[in-house]
């Protein structure tokens, strides 16, 4: 009988998570999805079902963009997963060493540029890989290597690159601090233990210590993916949004706010950029789904 | 305790009432956050002067940010009484979405000429919601000092223009033009629709591709990129990441001697060179041809249909269209030039030199402008794209020449 009544103190302490969660991310996810299905025509809005879909995927004009975007984005995420996260797993491994001197000092400086704004970094590194007024050039020259210096943002095949791997330096102390976290919580006696049975060292990380922050790992990819997905800011704030040069850094971010919003004389089409939303939605979506049912579930957890 | 703060925010509230009553305030939107100075201390002391029961604000955004923060905001019914209207096509379908009031009876659209108005007018020409207030033209500007000092005359042709470029070149003291494509818009808008006027032959060739009597992939519209594939090598190092303010500094900084500019500039340039500048217009391809400037429609000033304050804005924009405004405004920004048919006087040399070829030369407005942006894909942004891919050298005149006519062709009735 006692389970019927209704236990009034769980939704009033849920209420204003609840509402304020539904009123800024709920509501506009679903608004957006259900704007992706109309498209105007003289001024009023016309339900379409599927049209901007199919134009999106259909008509080369778009499609050819979208898939370029969302190539850009795969060579994101990989360059992320590719050299932040190992660095980060690095970074980590060596910041827990104790041994290490001043490890409160490099584990700030490392982590500082993260709480630094898009538009900072962005504007900082082009002033840096500057051909003008950028000291990367003359760095390069001080160490003779002068001849390996390109306008890196200016040239389409490393433009991309380019900023993926900023994005990486900006972001490496995320990676890091959650896989410091992570190893200090194995217990002492288990690498004790190990090194009692003859295992110390690398040999040590690998078998012991790698294996037990494997759920870590597992958590930062999704996080670097959902990240990298919903990326936009350094790009804008490095290459406008064109996305010069020649697309060639381009990613569905900046792709849906040049469609929404519209650019110089292109007129921003709402319904259009909902669609690439939508788009956006279902690989982030899909992406996580794929991670939770068929990896999470794999991850062997230890309990200590 | 109550009662009085109640009546602390009741008299708090009348004395509101009261002040707003007195004065209208006027919110103006603007791109333009380089004017806020010269409207905070010329423009708007003027008008209030004359008219002291209204004040203005001027709250410029920045421009690239300015159509897309706009839209939002008379979407939202935040926008203020008066925006800046960019021209043809955005203000346009600000106009038929109505977000801007018809302002043909205003008396001060009296005082423009239907070409300055043709940029804010419905395309049958029945309506305008605007007040012009200034066009750029496009030209070279350059270093004086430089040319004195290798013995440069100012080129008037195409074989003049790359024998100076190829002069400074083997010099190596200057770079020889300023100029990058990190940006993509300079490309096109200092580039392709600066020189190619004296190709198409300005308003003929403009309307002739409107009318879909010209391609862009015959020689007039070809033409311009040809001369753009050979700009780059006259570029500084590493072009292809310069940005517009690094051209801005290379020129005024000295190191440069040509710049490819927008009058606009002038203010700006002004401010920051220490040496003499000049300016000469697009080179003609034979000496003797007839020239053609790009004179372009670029900012104009209409009503927002939601203000509540329309009374108040309209004698506003009435003032905008008097002689007074036309010379506050060509003097305090040389550069840009007033399109009303008042005789204004200009003290800045630069300016008198840019605007003295609106009478030896033909003036026409950037191709891409009027009517062939309405599409997807969108003209004047594919454009940018292909002034850069040519000067870059990554695709040839010819092939960026048809990719864009048939980027037109898939949506524009006339050239299909």
């Amino acid at each position: 009988m006692g389970n019927s009544r209704i236990k009034w103190h769980i939704v009033v302490f849920l209420a204003p998570a609840v509402l304020v969660y539904t009123a800024v991310m709920i509501l506009p996810l679903f608004n957006t999805l259900r704007l992706a299905l109309y498209t105007e025509v003289d001024q009023s809005r016309v339900f379409v079902g599927l049209d901007n879909f199919r134009t999106l995927f259909g008509d080369p004009l778009w499609s050819d963009a979208f898939w370029n975007a969302l190539g850009n984005n795969f060579w994101f995420f990989f360059i992320h997963m590719l050299v932040q996260n190992p660095i980060g797993i690095a970074l980590a491994a060596m910041l827990s060493h104790p041994r290490l001197r001043f490890a409160a000092f490099y584990r700030s400086a490392i982590f500082i540029p993260t709480i630094l704004s898009f538009v900072i970094v962005g504007f900082a590194w082009k002033l840096i890989l500057s051909p003008i007024w950028g000291i990367a050039p003359d760095m390069l020259a001080a160490v003779g290597l002068k001849s390996l210096y390109a306008p890196w943002l200016g040239k389409e095949e490393y433009a991309l690159t380019t900023l993926a791997l900023v994005s990486v330096w900006q972001f490496v102390g995320i990676p890091m601090m959650l896989i410091y976290a992570a190893l200090l919580s194995i217990p002492e006696e288990i690498l004790e233990a190990a090194e009692v049975e003859g295992i110390t060292g690398m040999a040590a990380f690998w078998k012991i210590k790698l294996p037990l922050i494997l759920p870590s790992i597992g958590i930062i990819s999704i996080l670097t993916f959902v990240g990298n997905f919903n990326a936009f800011d350094l790009i804008y704030a490095a290459q406008g949004a064109l996305a010069g040069p020649d697309f060639s850094t381009d990613i569905l971010g900046t792709f849906m706010y040049r469609t929404f919003f519209g650019f110089q004389l292109q007129l921003g089409d709402p319904h259009m950029g909902s669609a690439i939303a939508t788009g956006m939605f279902a690989i982030i979506l899909t992406g996580v789904c794929v991670y939770l049912f068929l990896i999470q579930t794999r991850i062997r957890r230890y309990q200590f | 305790m109550k009662k009085i703060s109640l009546s602390a925010v009741l008299l708090a509230s009348s004395a509101l009432a009261g002040a707003a009553y007195a004065e209208t305030v006027l919110t103006i939107e603007s791109w333009r956050n380089d004017d806020l100075a010269l409207w905070q201390e010329k423009i708007i002391p003027a008008f209030e002067a004359q008219n002291p029961d209204i004040k203005i604000r001027f709250t410029p955004s920045a421009p690239a940010e300015y159509n897309a923060a706009l839209n939002a905001k008379l979407d939202a019914g935040s926008a203020g009484d008066l925006i800046t209207c960019r021209p043809f096509d955005t203000s346009l379908g600000l106009y038929e979405a109505g977000h801007l009031t018809d302002l043909s009876d205003l008396g001060g659209m009296a005082n423009f000429s239907d070409v300055a108005k043709s940029a804010w007018q419905t395309d049958d020409g029945a309506a305008t919601f605007c007040v012009p207030m200034a066009s750029v033209i496009h030209g070279f500007i350059y270093n004086k000092d430089a040319f004195n000092e290798l013995g440069i005359e100012v080129p008037t042709t195409e074989a003049e223009f790359f024998a100076a470029l190829d002069k400074i070149k083997e010099d190596g003291t200057y770079i020889p033009m300023a100029m990058g494509t990190n940006d993509q818009w300079e490309a096109a808008t200092m580039g392709y629709n600066n020189i190619g006027p004296n190709y198409w032959k300005g308003e003929e060739g403009r309307l002739a591709l409107i009318e879909g009597s010209q391609k862009l992939t015959d020689e007039a519209w070809v033409a311009p990129y040809r001369q753009l594939a050979k700009w780059g090598e006259y570029m500084g190092d590493g072009f292809e990441a310069q940005t517009y303010p690094d051209s801005q500094n290379l020129f005024t900084l000295g190191r440069a001697a040509v710049y490819p500019a927008g009058s606009w500039e002038i203010s700006g340039f002004n401010n920051l060179a220490d040496f003499e500048m000049g300016a000469f217009k697009p080179p003609v391809q034979n000496a003797g041809d007839e020239c053609y400037i790009s004179d372009h429609t670029d900012i104009a000033i209409g009503l927002n249909a939601a203000s509540p304050n329309a009374e108040a804005a309209r004698t506003f924009l009435d003032w905008v269209g008097s002689e007074e405004f036309a010379t506050i405004y060509a003097n305090a920004l040389p550069g840009f030039f007033s399109l009303s048919s008042f005789d204004v006087a200009m003290e800045d040399p630069l300016a008198q030199e840019f605007v003295s070829w609106r009478g030896e030369c033909g003036s026409t407005i950037r191709s891409t402008y009027q009517i062939l942006s309405r599409g997807t894909p969108n003209l004047e942004n594919e454009t940018w794209n292909a002034s850069a891919q040519v000067i870059k050298g990554e695709e040839s005149p010819e092939d960026a020449g048809q990719r864009l006519q048939d980027g037109l062709a898939s949506w524009y009735t006339p050239h299909q």
